[in-house]
Order: C-alpha cells, then sequence, then structure tokens
C-alpha cells in the first residue's frame, strides 16, 4: 500500500454566517466519510491546522524574512490534512472524490515517498 | 503507521439531531449571564466561534465523547478570554455583572425572556428569538418568513441596540413583574406557531421546524414551576393539536388538503396525546384566555375520529365564546364555518353578512373561498363561482390556488 496526504484547502471564513444546524449537517458529513474510509482501512491519521495564523519564511540576500501568513490576503490556505493509504493515486482520487470537502474547497493530493 | 480501525462515537453515530441547534440557546444563556445582557452580541459570537471549532476540528479529530459539553467549554473559554482582555485592556467593557442568583434557575428560560422583552418592538423580539433562542440563521428566518434577509438583520441588530442602550436585565422579575413578561413570552410563541403553521408561503420544511421550535420552547416553560401557568398549558395544548395535524395536510403532490379531506390516520398520536396532557393541566385554575378556546377546538377536531362525526355545535359554542374575548373578523369566519355544519349554511351566511365591508378582509382569500363553499352546500352554484373565482384572484400560494381551482372544477 502507497501513503498519500490529502490537503484541503478553504477560503478563510467560507462558514462564517452557516447557522448551527448547517454546521452540524456538514459535521456528520465528514464524521460519516471518516468513518467510512476508516472502515475500508484506508485511514491513518489527519490532523487540522490552526487557523488565522501561521509563518512564511522566505531567504533573500542570505537573510531570512518571516512574516505572518499564509492568511494576509483571502486566498486559500490548507485547512487541515488527512493520511491515508492506497493501490494507487487512481484509488486515492476515489476515496477522496466522496470527501464532502469537496463541496467546500480543494483537495490536493500527494503521494508520500518511501525510501526503505 | 496502523490505519485507524474504528471511531467510537463516529461508530455510534453519535451527534443527536438538532444538537447543535439546540445548544445554542443554554450556552448562549450561560454566556450572557457571564457577560451582561448588553454583550448579547458579543456573547453569540463565541458561541458561534465554538460551533465554527467544531465543525473545522471534527472532521479531522471525530466527535468528542460529550459533543454538548465540548461546545460549552470552547465557548466559555472564549468568552474568559474577551472578558480578561477587556479587564487587561482597561476599557471595562465588558465589564462581569454583578452576580446575582438566577430567578428562573434557567439560562435558555431567561434568554427567552431577555429576547421577547416588552420594550422591544414585537418584529424584532420575533427575529431575535428565532435566532439567538432557537439557532435559525438570518437567511432562515428570512427563507421561513419570505422577506429580504436584510429585514430580518436590521431588526435583530435593532433589539440588540435597544437591550444593550436599556439596559435591558438578564435576570426575569420573580414576582408581580412575571405575570407580563410571561404574557409577552407566550405571544411571540404564538406568533412563530403561526407562522409555521399557516400555509400561505415560504419554505414548508422549515415553517414545520419553527412549529416543533414554538412546541419546543413552550414545553421548556410549562416545566418550570415559575412559568408552568394553565395559560401556557393551553398553548402548549394548542401548538400540540394543531402540529399533530401537519403530516395530513399536504398529498403525494404536495396540494393542500382541507379537515375534510385529510387521512386522520396521519394524524400525529403522539403529539395528540402531549396535546391533551397540556390540555388537562391548562384547565387548573379559573383563568380563561383565547388560547384556552383555541386548544379546546383544536382538541374536538382530534377528537373526531371523522368530519362527519366532528362535534360541531361545541365548536360553534368556543368560536362564539373567543368572538366575546377576542373580536375579530377571522375568528367570526372560523365561528361561520362551524356553525354552518352545527346549523344551516344559511345561518353562517347570516352571521357573516355584516362582515361584507370589512376592510381587514377586503384581501383575505378564505373569506370568499368560505361563502363559495356556503353557497355550493345550499345549491347556489352560480354565487359560489363567483366567490371562488375572487378567492382565486386573491390566493397567495400555488397549493392554495390549486385547491380552489380543484373545487371550481367540481362546481361544473
Amino acid at each position: 500500500m502507497k501513503q498519500y496526504f490529502l490537503f484541503l484547502y478553504e477560503s478563510p471564513g467560507a462558514f462564517d454566517t452557516i447557522s448551527p444546524e448547517e454546521m452540524q449537517k456538514i459535521v456528520a458529513r465528514y464524521i460519516a466519510w471518516r468513518g467510512d474510509v476508516a472502515a475500508k482501512g484506508h485511514m491513518l491519521g489527519g490532523n487540522k491546522l490552526r487557523d488565522g495564523e501561521g509563518r512564511v519564511m522566505r531567504a533573500a540576500d542570505g537573510k531570512v524574512s518571516v512574516t505572518d501568513g499564509p492568511f494576509a490576503e483571502n486566498k486559500e490556505v490548507i485547512a487541515g490534512y488527512f493520511h491515508i493509504q492506497a493501490e494507487s493515486y487512481d484509488q486515492a482520487v476515489d476515496i477522496a472524490r466522496t470527501c464532502p470537502h469537496m463541496d467546500f474547497g480543494v483537495i490536493e493530493i500527494r503521494e508520500m515517498e518511501i525510501t526503505h | 503507521m496502523h490505519p485507524i480501525a474504528h471511531e467510537p462515537a463516529a461508530e455510534a453515530g453519535l451527534l443527536v439531531d438538532h444538537l447543535f441547534r439546540h445548544q445554542h440557546a443554554p450556552i448562549l444563556g450561560a454566556l450572557v449571564r457571564m457577560l451582561g445582557s448588553a454583550h448579547l452580541g458579543l456573547a453569540e459570537e463565541c458561541v458561534q466561534d465554538a460551533f465554527l471549532r467544531a465543525l473545522q476540528t471534527w472532521p479531522f479529530h471525530g466527535i468528542p465523547p460529550n459533543p454538548a459539553a465540548w461546545l460549552t467549554l470552547v465557548a466559555k473559554r472564549r468568552a474568559l478570554d474577551q472578558l480578561r482582555r477587556a479587564v487587561v485592556s482597561g476599557s471595562g467593557e465588558p465589564s462581569s455583572p454583578p452576580a446575582q442568583p438566577p430567578t428562573l434557575g434557567d439560562d435558555t428560560l431567561e434568554l427567552i425572556f431577555l429576547c421577547c422583552h416588552p420594550a422591544l418592538p414585537i418584529d424584532s423580539q420575533l427575529a431575535l428569538t428565532l435566532r439567538s433562542v432557537a439557532g435559525l440563521s438570518t437567511s432562515e428566518i428570512a427563507r421561513a418568513y419570505l422577506l429580504p434577509e436584510v429585514t430580518i438583520a436590521q431588526r435583530i441588530v435593532r433589539a440588540k441596540k435597544l437591550i444593550s442602550e436599556s439596559n435591558l436585565s438578564f435576570d426575569v422579575p420573580f414576582d408581580a413583574h412575571l405575570a407580563p413578561r410571561l404574557h409577552s413570552v407566550c405571544r411571540v410563541l404564538y406568533l412563530m406557531f403561526n407562522e409555521g403553521y399557516s400555509a400561505s408561503s415560504g419554505d414548508r420544511l422549515l415553517r414545520e421546524e419553527l412549529c416543533h421550535e414554538a412546541i419546543r420552547l413552550v414545553a421548556l416553560l410549562t416545566l418550570n414551576p415559575a412559568t408552568g401557568r394553565p395559560a401556557v398549558h393551553a398553548l402548549a395544548a394548542l401548538f400540540c393539536l394543531q402540529s399533530a395535524r401537519l403530516p395530513a395536510r399536504v398529498d403525494d403532490a404536495g396540494d393542500l388538503l382541507t379537515l375534510a379531506s385529510q387521512d386522520r390516520a396521519l394524524w400525529d398520536s403522539r403529539l395528540t396525546a402531549a396535546g391533551f396532557h397540556h390540555l388537562a393541566h391548562a384547565a387548573a385554575g379559573n383563568e380563561l384566555t383565547p388560547w384556552h378556546l383555541e386548544a379546546e377546538i383544536a382538541s374536538l377536531h382530534s377528537l373526531a375520529p371523522t368530519f362527519d362525526s366532528t362535534d360541531w355545535p361545541r365548536i360553534a359554542d368556543a368560536y362564539e365564546a373567543l368572538s366575546a374575548l377576542q373580536p375579530s373578523p377571522v375568528v367570526t369566519l372560523a365561528h361561520a364555518v362551524a356553525l354552518s355544519y352545527a346549523a344551516t349554511p344559511e345561518a353562517a351566511l347570516a352571521l357573516l353578512a355584516p362582515l361584507a365591508d370589512e376592510p381587514a378582509l377586503a384581501r383575505y382569500h378564505l373569506y370568499p373561498a368560505i361563502l363559495a363553499d356556503l353557497y355550493a352546500r345550499r345549491g347556489d352554484t352560480v354565487a359560489a363561482r363567483t366567490q371562488l373565482e375572487r378567492a382565486l384572484a386573491l390566493a397567495p400560494t400555488t397549493p392554495e390556488r390549486n385547491l380552489l381551482v380543484r373545487r371550481l372544477a367540481s362546481l361544473l
């Protein structure tokens, strides 16, 4: 089995105005998806990344600059990630396709390079 | 790396229906008690933040063992942060209110009383109660009432501003002042229920949700010793008995069914039973409110196994009493319908004669619709058709127009 990371991108504030009922329905969909992926033996883990903070580091002329980010602009940021195992990119795509996040943002799939 | 085999919480499917929405009021009430009612807006932000954190973290980490406690804890922490920040910045706002003993002993009830404070315009009371107590979003409220979202938002903002400026207390007076406050709460719940129940327009599922929410809130009132008075039980009885009929009101095609053509087997027996339970408690004491009479009328419909076996004389009597207590052309209309079955269509027409020039009924489609029915039953098809055409021109929604069209066709 190969290992993949699903990076979930979303626009900050995307959920700010929805009602508690709608929030609960969305949570329930994610939990159901996660449970389903876990039940099939594909789920290795996942984490939420903290919103509204972060650091972006850049080096220029031998000097490292550290700025707050990447939330400065209203662009999509990584909200969290799932770590899964699958036979192939095709299977990883099939797993991610059913993720409710597809209704709210972008999912980027990357295979983990494993050196033995 | 081992795959995650199972998720205890997720496996049990443990997200109780409406958990988030129903937790909104108790958490918000607790925060308003901490922050003071002038900071209702801030308290709401803290609750919303807690829900947002749940939305964003639970998908990755799973549902915590006690979701309601988790939400409360996160919201309270957030409120404490705000308090601490205010103290550090020396702004003094929000200030921690002086500790006072709770009067009703229930933050949710205190929150309802604050939202239904008679110092607020009635429109704002209703909008704020739906937003803060029922946990509906402004867009959901707007959809239920077919009003622009901005209108609802303005009503809520105005209400919060008034609460803050007038320094309305979160604590409910636990004395002679309780009665008028309780009446104000009941009036808002009655409006909430009626908006949900009257099939005039809007999103049907959301409107039924308004009914269920009104029932949930009035049930909370009946359970508290201070607020569980006979009139409140009468209101609860009315809500339960009326909404028991909701499942039978539309057919599979979405067309409206009149009381006469509803399949009574579809009436919700659980709600009917709850209605009769409240009706029994409503009879304690000797206070007679319009809600008592309306509940009695609803109960007489519930008791009839078929439309033909309805106890129309008692219903007509109840409407007559209601007319005396709270005269209105709409009550007279309903009285006339009951009288047409208890006595004759002619008697009903005689009762309605003085209403011919009533301005309140000039644009009310049920008035000509009822006249049409009375004319048809005495064999005057021509007059019936004229009234149905009038009703058709006034009916606000497609299901209501369809019903009239069907009746018009049956008169050919």
